[in-house]
């Protein structure tokens, strides 16, 4: 364990923890952007800096690791004087539209910009315009908007290991895209939409449909395979807005593409509401219990005529482990047959 | 080389072939040829290429020694070699018109070479001309007799520090590293030399590369490390390709390689060319570049000497700082110690541009006074003007004034006047140059090289851009000088790494020392130097103009008209500033202000 002081509190943390932690853990926030605890620090938004006894310069609270008798001051004039410059320039280059902006109200920059009161800007200048926008079916990427913490370029390498984008050209003109910015084609697990901490990356199929207050959140599990992610499903209208996850799930908040964009069926017109029973080569409208009530009959009349093993069933990597428990003791016990298989096996 | 007859020597740095270097070197050849030197005689007679001199501004400059007597001509081209031959080879008399003046001696006069003592002598691309010059004695010393530690206290000794602009001392860089514990470690070279303006690098690497392969082999013996990285930019295909050639030569005679010299030592160099970007330079974004990722710094610590290429302990060092090391080796840190001053020693290679007489590569020992550098090897300013100031330390720098020119040029006293000794980086600005247009020039340089990684960095030298911009548009605003001041503070406090940490620097030291050229530009709308071009009028004065019409042909907007061998007018309103009538007028009657 390392001693530190943090703004007069004593503390001790493990070795190898960050400054920044450590002050988290006095319930100290220091303001970031472009720090994701999942991810590696980074040192580029310079909003995290912090005055160290006996170093001349401040330094990023991020990327600096606790050493023993370590003294942190994480607010002074002059740390307050230089977040203010650097949030002034990162809003100088930003568009002004937080009023129809889809992240409004959940947005980390704009909630500094408030806390700060950055009302005028001494620095306003020219701002990035891209008139070409990515063309890609889900995500909308409106570069106008990033603040190039490279948490989405992270997240998609480190957590992702797919690599699909990266920054581009040096300066001023620096921009995150995929390789010669072309449309984006990648695995489309959305999880740089999670990261984004402003509104840069969003998801195409939920624009307009509400923001952060709007929505009212259901925890549920996805249903596409046995893992069994969390989710949480934003629900506005009684209308699914937008698939999230928590961070302090069992799948960490990370989902794949499927979890994320893939919920369009549950209020799809075409979707199943009620079993349909084939007769004469035409389906037709039932009740579950003749629909059951058929295939029961149906599967004892072949136990019957042709014994327990002339039957087979196989699972469902959609099913839950209770579901595939509950259908394996179903084939053992009542139908006696161990001609049990799982697509997932194959 | 000494037992030669005949040594004829044609510059052959960049700048050599660029002014016909290639072309001079084989009418030599075939004028020799011609010569039908019995074949007795022929193995005392030599024509070669040789590096860089430094006064490329008279090239090609070619050095014949006859009997180890030594004349240089300048100026010479392909036309002019059999003349030489016939006049100075074969009959003794050296052709007087075209021989170096006197200001080409004084111009290396003044001068200790050191890193540079070889270059210009022998030929670059032969490792039997460095063996000529007791080349790779000091690596065998190493080798053989000397421990690891030995060659480290010898360093530390011997004072060096880093020549590629922070200034750390070597010795002390390779004992931390030689102190940790690690099976697999690296050295590299750093030769991406970005700053606009200098090729101090790249003078060593084209004149004597290698004297920096020496220096790596000893470095690493020293911190045990088996693997090496030149990082040099593609921007500098001739010094890649001697470079390469050297690294082939210095491996077939195993001095690269597996058991080094028959000792246990194995260490091997490989290159690794950069894009070109500054930023490379610094040396964790320089480290990941050669990893294969996006050029871009970060948080030190951890520091490369504990964990730089591939997470490995890594020492880093820039090319004059790694060609110092033969020879300190070699003569003894003493001996090295005794140029310059107590807290920096040995000697400096400055690339001395702008406003002198004599522009190009110098060496000259730490301390000497700034006077000295521009009045003696620079020969003064050129066309008799006004000093105004010298910026050092490139883009990263600061300027020095009038007042401060008995100053000594060493890491100290230049920090202390607010400049730096960088990278070795030394523009002369006379009273014609703009010091706002200076700055901008700069902070144009350092926009669009940040690597975009930090905010301050990034955006805040792109607004100083734009204030500078409007400024020397005739559009600055009353509290722009302040607002410069502000945010250079600020960008300088917080940003990440190196670059955006001295970036405002310019701007800065231009404020401090010429705030009234700034507010002549804001307040008065006029530009003092009669540089920036939308603060700029011109005006033909009556009184002088002879009415010889050569500007009305020169203006390419038709603004000034006027009646043969009468006063001619100019049209302020069709005037595009370019300023061609008044280079062109031979009576001095266009007024520019
Ligand atoms: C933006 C930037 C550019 C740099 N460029 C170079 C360079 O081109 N060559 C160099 O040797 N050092 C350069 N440096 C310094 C290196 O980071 C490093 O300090 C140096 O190579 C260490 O070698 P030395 O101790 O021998 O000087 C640069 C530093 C910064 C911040
Ligand atoms: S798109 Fe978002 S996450 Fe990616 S760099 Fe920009 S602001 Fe950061
Ligand atoms: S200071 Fe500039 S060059 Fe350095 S990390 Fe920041 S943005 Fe990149």
């Amino acid at each position: 364990m390392i001693n530190v002081t943090i703004d007069g509190i004593k503390t001790s943390v493990h070795r190898d923890t960050s400054v920044l932690d450590a002050a988290k853990q006095c319930d100290i926030t220091i303001p970031t952007l472009c720090h994701h605890p999942k991810l590696t620090p980074y040192g580029g938004c310079r909003l995290c800096i912090v005055e160290i006894k006996g170093i001349n310069r401040p330094v990023t609270a991020c990327t600096t690791p606790v050493s023993e008798g370590m003294e942190v001051t994480t607010s002074s004039p002059v740390l307050e004087k230089l977040r203010r410059t650097t949030l002034e320039l990162i809003l100088s280059d930003h568009p002004n539209d937080c009023m129809v902006c889809e992240k409004a109200g959940d947005c980390t920059l704009q909630e500094l910009a408030y806390f700060y009161g950055i009302k005028e800007n001494r620095f306003a200048g020219e701002r990035r315009v891209y008139e070409k926008r990515d063309g890609n079916p889900l995500i909308e990427r409106d570069m106008e908007k990033c603040i190039l913490c490279n948490k989405c370029v992270r997240v998609c390498d480190e957590v992702q290991g797919v690599s699909a984008i990266d920054i581009a050209y040096r300066g001023f003109r620096s921009k995150v895209c995929p390789p010669y910015e072309r449309d984006l084609d990648c695995e489309f697990c959305g999880q740089c939409i999670r990261v984004c901490p402003t509104g840069a990356l969003t998801g195409r199929m939920w624009s307009l449909k509400g923001r952060q207050k709007d929505i009212r959140e259901v925890d549920t599990i996805c249903p596409y395979c046995g893992c069994g992610c969390n989710i949480t499903l934003d629900i506005r209208k009684n209308e699914i807005v937008r698939v999230t996850s928590k961070e302090d799930t069992i799948n960490e908040g990370w989902l794949c593409s499927k979890g994320t964009f893939g919920y369009k069926f549950l209020n799809d017109p075409a979707r199943l509401t009620k079993p349909l029973i084939k007769y004469k080569g035409k389906f037709r409208e039932s009740t579950w219990e003749e629909a059951l009530g058929l295939v029961a009959k149906k599967l004892l009349k072949t136990k019957e005529k042709h014994g327990p093993d002339s039957i087979a069933g196989l699972a469902s990597a959609r099913c839950t482990s209770e579901e595939n428990y509950l259908f394996q003791k179903f084939m053992r016990a009542v139908i006696k047959t161990n001609n049990v298989d799982h697509c997932a096996r194959l | 080389m000494k037992t030669n007859k005949l040594e004829i020597m044609v510059c052959m740095g960049t700048g050599g072939i660029a002014a016909g270097g290639t072309e001079v070197l084989s009418a030599f050849e075939s004028a020799i040829k011609k010569l039908k030197i019995p074949a007795k005689l022929k193995k005392g007679c030599s024509v070669h290429k040789v590096g860089c001199r430094g006064l490329c501004a008279r090239d090609v400059l070619v050095d014949i020694i006859i009997k180890e007597k030594k004349s240089t001509y300048q100026y010479i081209k392909p036309d002019m070699v059999q003349r030489i031959v016939d006049e100075h080879i074969v009959g003794n008399q050296p052709v007087a018109d075209w021989l170096a003046t006197e200001d080409y001696h004084n111009f290396h006069e003044k001068q200790v070479k050191v890193v540079l003592s070889d270059c210009g002598n022998i030929n670059p691309e032969s490792i039997d001309a460095y063996f000529a010059v007791n080349g790779y004695e000091a690596a065998k010393k190493v080798l053989t007799l000397m421990s690891r530690q030995d060659v480290i206290e010898e360093i530390k000794r011997s004072g060096l520090r880093g020549r590629g602009g922070a200034g750390f001392p070597t010795g002390v860089k390779w004992e931390i590293c030689g102190g940790v514990k690690n099976a697999q470690k690296y050295i590299i070279c750093n030769a991406d030399e970005g700053d606009p303006g200098a090729f101090m690098d790249r003078a060593i690497i084209e004149g004597n590369p290698h004297s920096v392969i020496e220096g790596m082999i000893i470095g690493a013996y020293a911190i045990g490390a088996g693997k090496g990285y030149v990082y040099i930019r593609a921007e500098y295909p001739l010094a890649v390709e001697r470079l390469r050639k050297a690294l082939e030569d210095a491996g077939k005679k195993n001095l690269l390689g597996k058991k080094i010299l028959k000792t246990g030592f194995s260490f091997d160099i490989k290159v690794k060319l950069g894009a070109g970007a500054f930023v490379c330079g610094e040396e964790t974004a320089l480290i990941v570049s050669i990893e294969g990722q996006r050029g871009m710094p970060r948080a030190k610590p951890p520091f490369p000497v504990h964990s730089g290429l591939w997470g490995k302990p890594t020492v880093i060092n820039n090319v004059e700082t790694l060609a110092n090391i033969p020879h300190i080796i070699r003569k003894g840190p003493d001996w090295f110690a005794s140029f310059g001053t107590e807290k920096s020693r040995g000697t400096k290679v400055f690339a001395l541009t702008g406003k002198v007489k004599n522009t190009g590569l110098i060496e000259v020992p730490m301390g000497i006074s700034l006077k000295e550098i521009i009045y003696d090897i620079g020969g003064g300013m050129d066309k008799g003007r006004d000093f105004k100031a010298v910026q050092t330390g490139g883009p990263s720098g600061g300027c020095i004034t009038a007042d401060l020119l008995d100053i000594n040029v060493d890491y100290e006293s230049l920090a202390k006047v607010g400049s730096i000794v960088g990278s070795g980086g030394m523009v002369v600005l006379d009273d014609t140059d703009c010091m706002v247009s200076i700055a901008r020039f700069f902070l144009e340089f350092t926009q669009v090289e940040s690597c975009g990684k930090c905010v301050p960095c990034r955006i805040g030298t792109k607004r100083l851009l734009e204030i500078l911009d409007r400024i020397t548009a005739g559009k600055g605003k009353e509290g722009d000088i302040e607002l410069l001041e502000e945010l250079g503070k600020d960008i300088k406090a917080s940003s990440l790494c190196g670059l955006g940490q001295t970036a405002p620097n310019p701007v800065l030291s231009t404020i401090k020392y010429f705030r009234p050229e700034y507010e002549a530009h804001i307040r008065d709308m006029k530009c003092p130097a009669a540089v920036c071009k939308e603060l700029i009028e011109f005006t033909i004065l009556e009184e002088l103009c002879k009415g010889c019409g050569a500007c009305v042909r020169a203006c390419p907007a038709n603004a000034i008209k006027g009646e043969k061998k009468k006063p001619h007018t100019l049209s302020s309103e069709l005037c595009v500033k370019c300023g061609s009538c008044f280079d062109v007028c031979k009576f001095g009657a266009v007024k520019k202000e």
